[in-house]
């Protein structure tokens, strides 16, 4: 009887120190097991931007998008703390990062799904913190979908190539589109290589808009196909162009063989032909 | 009755019908007048600028005064990218006059690189005073056919709308005066050309050349399709396509492809070498799996894979899942930002989706870098004291004209915006200024969210 209480003791005291050493090894954030680098977009970005903002190394929007604002406040944060200063937010650093700072989740989740300004400064009350919108309608509105999306929010930024508007990447998008719906995905990027190598040649314009609506240069334009909504596809073509993938071989004309009117476009040199088109010099 | 009712009511509809026509018709003739006033005014601004380009280019042969000469310059190059955007404006596009623009293009760089020069120490020398009297002759010559073509257009009222129609049916293309017009000035340019060889006017092919860095034997069809077979990650050949390139190319390649369902891909292999130039995967991307970081760890894996040595990874960024990575040659701890490289990589299982050597190949030598003049503490002098320097590098870059040149590079902050500068190891000139971005708010999901 009393060997088996004892037993039965041991057995609950070792289950109560599993659960409190389970508990106590577990560091109280939300962070996944990756490293996080510069360039990287995401849930774990945006508890880290909220953490170095808590600890005032961070003053920029939590966005979700590990950019030179983070870069620079890890760093500090890492040359404060005196650890490797690498940029990298690796398991040591998530681990002091969470042990010194605070992070509340679903007030920096629903702020983001409301859309409004914010900011995660520690010490600081919170309803300091968030601008509130002033017409309530629209957030009563709202609680539905922020109740329901309160576990999870998108970023709010994205990267974009050095140089480039998201709104430049839709545009030429629409062009690609227009221009080589049907195609293969490399002559997508091939004839979004070619407008960017039109806008790097001198007997062009110096811009993608300019390129794009030169007057009869894209039968896309001129019939109005331009104005179709392009498929994710021909976005994830003009991203790789602009990234430095020319398919194309560096052409600056291209033409569909079946269709081209102008015998001038035969004499030019041709470089090669990818699905429907033939790419010239 | 009823038939008159009838009567009335087809009356109405024959009336209503004909004034919406009408209505129609305006409209339509508005539409054309406005989109005919467009190409107008570019015409008309063309021969302008051209013309005052030319007087610009006349009082900068006169001027005696260094201090002068710089603004003139300035003014002539602001002219010739103006009429550079008049040209682009018309619709002359797929007929041949490139080498107007490309001459337009050719004034700009040469007065754009002797405006930013301190003309006090370094004068105009004799080759380039030759060149600015060639440029004024010809811009004149253009300047009077453009006249001639105005006139012509001005006196018989001709349309830009019949140039579009004579373009774009052929036959009609010979009897268009305008078209006519154009030729003649293209032909005169075609002939500056030639002219020009000697002279200081370069063209602004400065970034491209030849490739320089392709070593190896010739490989054959046959090799090519082995090595595409490895590169593409393809089990059997049959799915292979290989085709040759045409004599457009800047150096034969063999092109690679194949299609597999919905995956697709496509590699240009060097026929010199059997080097991949190009290489693009498309598939579906599944759910990300794997980190940014440990992509940059695969994409480290593949160079290492393809034989490029020394690459140090130079920007990483995620686009939805997957990362994209450039990596720059690295010498002795100098990075050589032409010798660069790009590589995709899916963050579903880590597979190479994309890589692009173009650069690399046509850049990359072994470099006789020189020991710098200036230590990085007087290359921290050149810079605005405001920005704080958090990081530092040596570097090879491209500068404006061409060259390239040994730096230091700084990271810095400045009032929460970071800037890349280059400052010459040499003579301290700050050669480039570059502000850094990449990311934007995505403005879809906050129209969405405010929705």
């Amino acid at each position: 009887m009393t060997y088996k209480k004892m037993i039965l003791f041991i057995i609950i005291f070792l289950i109560a120190i599993g659960l409190q050493t389970t508990h106590s090894a577990k560091p109280a954030f939300a962070f996944t097991e990756q490293v996080i680098q510069q360039g990287a977009a995401g849930e774990d970005v945006i508890e880290l931007q909220a953490r170095l903002q808590y600890l005032g190394y961070y003053n920029g929007d939590i966005d979700g998008v590990f950019g030179w604002g983070t870069y620079w406040a890890l760093r500090n944060f890492q040359y404060e703390f005196g650890m490797e200063i690498d940029g990298l937010a690796g398991a040591e650093t998530k681990e002091k990062l969470a042990s010194a700072s605070e992070y509340d989740r679903n007030f920096v989740m629903s702020q983001i799904n409301q859309g409004t300004e914010f900011t995660h400064y520690g010490g600081v009350d919170q309803s300091k913190q968030s601008e509130s919108k002033p017409d309530n309608n629209k957030n009563t509105a709202n609680n539905n979908t922020t109740n329901d999306n309160a576990n999870a929010a998108e970023p709010t930024a994205v990267n974009v190539p050095q140089g480039y508007s998201q709104n430049d990447i839709q545009l030429m998008a629409n062009a690609v589109n227009g221009e080589a719906r049907g195609e293969q995905y490399v002559g997508m990027v091939a004839v979004a290589a070619v407008i960017l190598n039109r806008v790097e040649s001198p007997s062009f314009p110096n811009s993608v808009s300019g390129v794009i609506f030169e007057p009869r240069a894209f039968t896309a334009v001129a019939d109005g196909q331009i104005w179709l909504t392009p498929g994710e596809t021909s976005k994830e073509a003009v991203l790789d162009a602009i990234n430095g993938w020319d398919p194309s071989g560096n052409a600056i004309y291209y033409f569909n063989p079946n269709t081209a009117t102008s015998d001038w476009i035969w004499s030019r040199p041709q470089i090669k032909k990818i699905g429907k088109h033939i790419f010239a010099k | 009755m009823g038939r008159w009712i009838l009567i009335g009511i087809l009356t109405l509809g024959i009336a209503g019908v004909g004034f919406w026509g009408y209505q129609e018709h305006q409209e339509k003739n508005a539409v054309l007048i406005q989109a005919e006033n467009n190409y107008q005014r570019a015409f008309h601004e063309l021969s302008y600028h051209m013309d005052l380009m030319h007087d610009k280019i006349g009082t900068a042969l006169a001027m005696n005064s260094r201090e002068q000469l710089s603004p003139q310059m300035v003014e002539i190059w602001r002219l010739t990218s103006e009429a550079t955007s008049n040209v682009g404006q018309l619709p002359l596009t797929l007929m041949p006059f490139n080498k107007t623009e490309e001459f337009l293009s050719n004034i700009g760089e040469f007065t754009y690189r002797t405006a930013v020069r301190d003309l006090q120490e370094n004068p105009l020398n004799d080759k380039e005073v030759k060149t600015l009297q060639n440029l004024y002759e010809q811009s004149g010559d253009l300047k009077d056919e453009l006249r001639n073509v105005q006139h012509t257009v001005l006196d018989e009222n001709l349309r830009w709308m019949d140039v579009q129609l004579a373009l774009a049916t052929q036959d009609e293309q010979a009897d268009n005066t305008i078209v006519d017009g154009f030729k003649t000035v293209e032909k005169k340019v075609e002939g500056f050309a030639e002219s020009n060889v000697d002279s200081a006017l370069t063209g602004t092919s400065a970034e491209e050349h030849e490739y320089r860095n392709l070593n190896g034997e010739k490989i054959n069809k046959e090799k090519a399709t082995k090595r595409g077979q490895e590169l593409l990650q393809v089990k059997n050949t049959d799915n292979l396509t290989v085709t040759d390139s045409g004599k457009g190319a800047d150096v034969p390649v063999y092109s690679i492809s194949y299609q597999n369902g919905n995956k697709h891909g496509y590699l240009d292999l060097t026929k010199q070498g059997g080097h991949p130039l190009t290489l693009l995967v498309n598939r579906e991307v599944q759910e990300q799996k794997i980190s940014l970081n440990e992509g940059l760890e695969k994409a480290k894996g593949y160079l290492k894979q393809y034989d490029f040595e020394d690459m140090d990874v130079f920007t990483s960024n995620q686009f939805d899942n997957i990362g994209v990575y450039s990596f720059l040659y690295n010498q002795n701890g100098v990075r050589i930002y032409s010798d660069a490289i790009e590589l995709k990589v899916a963050l579903d299982n880590g597979d190479l989706l994309g890589m692009t050597a173009r650069n690399y190949f046509m850049n990359h030598k072994e470099r006789d870098i020189p020991e710098p003049e200036l230590s990085i503490e007087e290359a921290k002098e050149k810079v605005n004291p405001d920005v704080q320097i958090n990081e530092e590098y040596m570097a090879v870059i491209d500068n404006d004209v061409g060259d390239e040149v040994l730096v230091y590079e700084f990271l810095g902050v400045l009032d929460n915006e970071t800037y890349r500068i280059f400052i010459n190891a040499m003579d301290g000139t700050e050669e480039k200024v570059e502000k850094l971005d990449g990311t934007e708010i995505n403005f879809a999901s906050v129209s969405q969210g405010r929705a």
